[in-house]
């Protein structure tokens, strides 16, 4: 592209395409138009012009008429322009002459304020409507419970496979570490004060009440609270859940309770393992450890449990499977237009499955003591 | 003239299901060249090949004479720079607002200023025939029509020589379909496109296309319009004079 400006005369050369846009667009920027009575612009040199090209091209004759300078081309002006003057000047169907006044800026205290207000209704609308769906699948599953058939009990043992059985493995392995860990800390703390034998006391309490069931559910949290919602929530962006509705299946019956079902077997199952790995994983650390002979640990963890330790944890097991499988579910099937809220509910139903069930435990703490369990 | 895609010897199997057996086709400059085949008879598949979407068997791709099959993907960024494709369902992202799926390309293509980003969109968006304020919209928020023409908006972002298009009058009222024909005719002639479109619509083909491939049997039978109606195949005689192409035909030929 050369420039020869005498009273302004423009001669147009080279490639006019989108790839070359960008140097084209710094050029017709740096030329200057003002007081410039008028400019002839010869286009006939131009190899190739595209849309692109002719848009920046108008752009620049946009301005300098702005500017009062008469703008005329050598010869006819590229089709290519036309095409796009056309296009933006068609006038649209329905286009209002005056673009609606947006609203008034408002303060900056102002806008905080509408901010909170904003937040507290819809977490407030969001808690009804969780509630709402709570209420609902339960009304539907006890309705089914009169009505077994309706339990879908194949769509139950899937879900018990996948968010059970095949987390044996990562549960089991957890479930070890931690009771190493624990047994661990508790030995280097307590063999200062010559009460090893106190490790199992911990380790055996520590994993039955507390450890085994609570980080289970974090795992399962993690793994099958994102699956649900995920699963669920791709299957309303395509329209599946829709399908379902239309063809008159109820989809809190056919894809809801499964699920919660599926799960409120599946995680005591988990912590019974978890139980039992983690026990064995304290016997194996107090035996290389602490040279404590099996025999004496296996006593030691008979005297230290009392006949409700082992229950107290289980019975934690179906409440955060319940609190775990709706935050899942219901979250994807809040799911609607975009894959990015998809992810963002995936990732909200995560966060809440784990506050969830770490906010229950923290009840039935209280609770158990209370209770003087 | 060089011709624009060029398949040779294409062969695609899945398994033990041949899909395409040494199928040629052949797109020449500023035509529109519709593909025409039964559901299953491989012209997604056709067309996932010669966007480089799928490895075939056997066979060349060449697109303005460069063999697709052959180049890594470093390569084929230039080549595909020079095509836009609109999907079948559109396959807008649909986190983005139509502008933003419209600018995608060029972001990812080009370095230009926001101001230029934000005006090219905006021409495509209008030259496609949808409203400005479709711009801000989510494509959730739109009708089947309109998620088609941003899908073309999209793909005309880099405007490109060629074009592709997967059905895209599936899906749309008779109206509405002809209103999109009557796009496809106004951009290739305005623009100089070369089109390449898959369609089972038998009124866009005789309102958009020059040529039609059909494929039967895996492999590829071409030709302008009037002389692909008189193929003797079974299948074409089927589909072009069965009960709802022979009113279609008889309007045609009163004409």
């Amino acid at each position: 592209m050369r420039r020869t400006a005498e009273g302004l005369e423009l001669e147009l050369t080279g490639e006019w395409s989108v790839r070359a846009l960008a140097p084209i667009e710094a050029a017709l920027e740096s030329i200057d138009v003002a007081s410039v009575p008028r400019i002839r612009i010869a286009a006939q040199g131009i190899t190739h012009l595209d849309l692109s090209g002719a848009w920046a091209l108008r752009a620049f004759v946009r301005r300098a008429r702005r500017a009062g300078a008469e703008v005329q081309f050598h010869g006819t002006p590229p089709d290519q322009l036309r095409l796009v003057d056309e296009t933006l000047a068609a006038k649209e169907p329905g286009e209002s002459a005056a673009p609606a006044s947006a609203p008034a800026p408002a303060e900056p205290g102002e806008r905080a304020l509408v901010a909170i207000g904003r937040y507290v209704v819809r977490s407030g609308r969001d808690l009804v409507h969780g509630l709402a769906f709570f209420g609902r699948t339960c009304v539907t599953f006890v309705a089914d419970l009169a009505r077994p058939w309706r339990l879908r009990p194949i769509s139950i043992v899937r879900h018990v496979y996948d968010t059970g059985i095949t987390a044996m493995p990562i549960v089991a392995l957890i479930a070890f570490l931690i009771a190493v860990i624990l047994a661990y800390l508790s030995a280097q703390q307590l063999r200062g004060l010559g009460a090893d034998i106190y490790v199992v006391d911990l380790v055996t309490i520590g994993v039955l009440r507390e450890l085994g069931v609570l980080l289970t559910s974090i795992i399962v949290a993690g793994r099958s609270g994102s699956s649900f919602a995920a699963e669920l929530g791709s299957m309303k962006l395509n329209e599946e859940v829709d399908a379902l509705t239309a063809t008159g299946a109820d989809p809190i019956e056919l894809l809801v309770v499964p699920r919660v079902v599926g799960l409120a077997i599946a995680l005591p199952l988990l912590t019974v393992i978890a139980d039992l790995i983690g026990l064995a994983g304290g016997a194996l650390l107090c035996r290389y450890l602490l040279d404590m002979p099996l025999t004496q640990y296996v006593n030691r963890v008979n005297e230290s449990i009392s006949a409700t330790t082992f229950w107290v944890g289980i019975i934690k097991a179906p409440v955060f499977a319940l609190l775990i499988a709706f935050a899942g579910c219901y979250r994807g099937m809040q799911v609607r237009g975009s894959a990015r809220e998809l992810g963002h509910l995936v990732t909200v139903a995560v966060v809440q499955a784990i506050f969830l069930v770490i906010l229950a435990d923290a009840l039935f703490a209280v609770l158990f003591m209370r209770m003087k369990i | 003239m060089e011709p624009v895609v060029e398949v040779r010897g294409l062969v695609n199997r899945f398994g033990r299901q041949v899909v395409h057996d040494r199928l040629d086709m052949q797109v020449d400059a500023d035509e529109v060249f519709g593909i025409v085949g039964g559901s299953g008879s491989g012209k997604s598949v056709l067309l996932r090949t010669i966007l480089g979407l799928q490895r075939p068997a056997a066979g060349t791709v060449r697109i303005y004479g460069s063999d697709i099959t052959q180049l890594s993907e470093e390569q084929l960024r230039p080549i595909k720079a020079r095509y836009g494709v609109a999907f079948q369902s559109g396959a807008l992202y649909t986190g983005l607002t139509v502008l933003e799926n419209v600018q995608l390309p060029m972001i990812e293509h080009l370095k230009l200023p926001p101001a230029a980003l934000e005006g090219l969109a905006l021409l495509k968006i209008r030259l496609v025939g949808l409203p400005a304020d479709a711009a801000a919209k989510y494509p959730a928020q739109l009708s089947g029509g309109m998620v088609k023409r941003a899908a073309v908006a999209r793909a005309l972002a880099l405007d490109p020589e060629l074009l592709f298009l997967d059905e895209p009058t599936s899906g749309l009222d008779p109206v509405s379909a002809a209103a999109f024909d009557d796009l496809v005719v106004y951009l290739q002639q305005h623009l100089k496109l070369t089109i390449v479109m898959i369609t089972h619509d038998l009124d866009s083909i005789f309102r958009t296309c020059n040529r039609v491939g059909v494929i039967v049997d895996r492999r590829m039978i071409s030709g302008t319009l009037d002389r692909i109606i008189d193929d003797p195949n079974p299948w074409i005689q089927a589909y072009f004079h069965g009960e709802r192409a022979r009113a279609r035909l008889g309007a045609a030929h009163g004409a």
